[in-house]
């Protein structure tokens, strides 16, 4: 008690501090109760504010005691004139506090949206794009972000380049979210950019395809829908350009290429969800694409991703004739599809467009097959109704696996069928 | 494809309740009749699935008519189940306790919600939403259609003196050939022993 009372004088000075400079925190072992009933009773001088880290239990098992600068040549005095044995754990506490801060910082600049990004969940305009600058830091050697273009409502259109090198190398485009309701196919490509950036160097097939061609990716192939739907409408399909002389707004991109533009499966009605548009590439958001892919003059597939349907499907829809090479695009995509199905057993059917699901004119992979492109293929992910454009969020991780085998198959033939 | 959907739907109507409700898992046609001066008749095997329990399946057999011209008869849909579906009376008869004894009228809004979610609370609302469009759509549906149930917009409860239970339902359905949404009043009315009825029902 006399010797509690000696110290506790020494420390009426003592105040709190908000920092940590100076502070220390000692590793205590009582040897025996006594001792035990000791520090129990330190712990309780308020006025010190000592804070235990690991409470005293039992003798020979050590506490940790985080004392405040002010009190520390009150608190050893009273280790040491009790024979209480103890060592210096943490000599500065705020020093280890900064050091702490610092990591974080680094880890949040670089790591956290990597490795903390939530691919299992469905994510905004901001956080994507924020992310597709991540994505490139972590890999600035295999990935770079490119614009092609702005949106009707002046938002950039971003597409992801993956190339290990070489000058204007054979390339496979792939867009996902050119219909913006249809969020399981930008979250899928937001899965797929990390797949492939993460397999290169891994995987033997992604690093084949890598080493000798290029991998461009637009996620968000239709930003001011997908604005639209976070905002709005979560069922918005279109784009949101004004179209003169109505009050109703947006074009079907994919309705608005020039393969078959104005023919039957599209609308000359604005306010249809199949309106073409008053002509072919009128929106931004399709004109950008054109001229990338003319532009670049050595794509060798062009891969466009929707929901729903669970389909695989290729060229014509805006005719029942079949393609030229109909035999082959079926084989592929009949592998595919029954690579896909070994992860989940998830069934797809395939096929051209107009034979499987409906005639549609003026659709992109018509418009690429037309320019040259032998390898122009649509993806419907899941579901086949359940719950359609709503699909729950615990289901992009397995969507994103199972489309992955499909779409690797794909790069692989034309990897293997140069033209 | 469409004729499959709509048999599927129609069966889903006839046989699902709160606790049970039934997808399309394939279909295998078996043939299509054009009969003059009538319409086209197709004859299709189908696979259903239970949706809460996806490994169980029933094969079904079904002949689905659409009439030439007239819009506004519904297909005739003949359909037989071979085999049997999982009994559902103790589910059907949690939720009908459960609504019954709430003092005040259920309401409820966008189900499943923008992610997809449906909370476990909400789903025999949701099935049984699922089931009753399968009325609207075999009502609504002809050769150039497939319609979808895209989502609840909003659900009230309506208590009755009687002892069957009614919600009235705002939904979204999704039409595959023009892919519009499009918005949908209807009132269903449920009781484990009867079965589902859509007593009201229209566009907006």
């Amino acid at each position: 008690m006399k010797i509690l009372l000696v110290f506790t004088t020494l420390v009426a000075a003592a105040h709190s501090v908000q920092l940590f400079v100076g502070d220390q925190v000692l590793r205590i072992v009582a040897k025996d109760e006594e001792q035990i009933n000791l520090l129990r009773v330190l712990g309780k001088q308020t006025e010190l504010q000592l804070d235990f880290w690991r409470h005293p239990s039992s003798p020979g098992h050590p506490a940790d005691l985080h004392v405040p600068f002010p009190s520390l040549q009150a608190v050893k005095l009273f280790l040491e004139s009790n024979s209480i044995s103890y060592s210096i754990m943490i000599e500065d506490v705020q020093a280890l506090v900064d050091e702490e801060k610092q990591t974080m910082m680094k880890a949040r600049r670089v790591e956290r949206s990597i490795s903390t990004f939530d691919f299992a969940s469905y994510h905004t305009l901001d956080e994507i794009y924020s992310w597709m600058d991540t994505l490139v830091a972590h890999h600035p050697s295999l990935v770079s972000k490119i614009q092609i273009g702005q949106s009707y409502e002046n938002r950039s259109l971003y597409v992801l380049k993956f190339s290990t090198g070489g000058w204007n190398r054979s390339a496979i485009w792939v867009d996902t979210g050119i219909h913006s309701r249809e969020w399981i196919t930008q979250a899928t490509g937001v899965w797929t950019a990390n797949k492939i950036a993460e397999e290169y160097g891994q995987d033997p097939s992604v690093t084949a395809i890598l080493d000798s061609m290029d991998i461009f990716l637009e996620i968000i192939t239709n930003p001011d829908g997908f604005a639209f739907t976070h905002s709005s409408n979560r069922m918005w399909r279109k784009t949101r350009s004004v179209n003169a002389g109505s009050t109703c707004l947006g074009v079907d991109p994919n309705r608005n290429w020039g393969a078959g533009f104005g023919g039957s499966g599209s609308s000359s009605n604005p306010c249809s969800e199949i309106y073409r548009g008053p002509h072919a590439h009128s929106e931004r958001e399709v004109k950008a694409i054109v001229d990338f892919i003319c532009r670049h003059g050595n794509v060798k597939s062009v891969i466009s991703i929707h929901s729903y349907s669970q389909m695989l499907l290729f060229p014509y829809g805006y005719k029942t004739a079949l393609a030229p090479n109909h035999q082959e695009l079926n084989e592929v995509a009949k592998k595919a599809v029954s690579d896909l199905a070994t992860v989940y057993g998830t069934k797809y059917t395939y096929g051209s467009v107009a034979n499987t699901i409906y005639m549609a004119g003026g659709t992109t992979i018509d418009w690429a097959y037309d320019h040259g492109v032998k390898y122009a293929f649509t993806f419907e992910l899941r579901d086949t109704g359940r719950y359609g454009f709503l699909l729950p969020s615990a289901q992009i991780i397995p969507t994103a696996t199972e489309t992955w085998l499909a779409l690797l198959d794909i790069m692989v033939h034309v990897l293997e069928h140069p033209y | 494809n469409r004729a499959g959907a709509l048999a599927a739907a129609f069966a889903c109507y006839r046989r699902g309740g709160p606790s049970r409700g039934l997808a399309l898992r394939a279909v295998s046609p078996a043939g299509r009749e054009d009969i003059d001066g009538v319409g086209h008749k197709y004859h299709l095997g189908l696979v259903l699935e239970d949706v809460l329990d996806k490994d169980s399946t029933v094969n079904c057999t079904a002949e689905v008519l659409y009439h030439l011209g007239n819009k506004t008869t519904a297909p005739d849909v003949q359909f037989t189940l071979e085999g049997e579906l999982k009994n559902t009376d103790e589910a059907d008869n949690i939720f009908y306790n459960q609504i019954r004894s709430l003092e005040k009228e259920l309401v409820a809004e966008n189900i499943p919600d923008s992610h997809g979610n449906v909370s476990p609370e909400m789903e025999p609302l949701h099935l049984l939403a699922w089931v009753a469009s399968g009325y609207v759509i075999w009502q609504n549906s002809t050769e150039n259609t497939q319609f979808q149930l895209a989502q609840i917009k909003h659900v009230k409860q309506v208590k009755r003196r009687d002892e069957y239970l009614q919600f009235d339902y705002k939904i979204l359905l999704h039409e595959m050939v023009s892919q519009e949404i499009i918005p949908w009043h209807m009132t269903v009315v449920w009781h484990p022993q009867h079965g589902v009825e859509v007593t009201q029902n229209s566009c907006q």
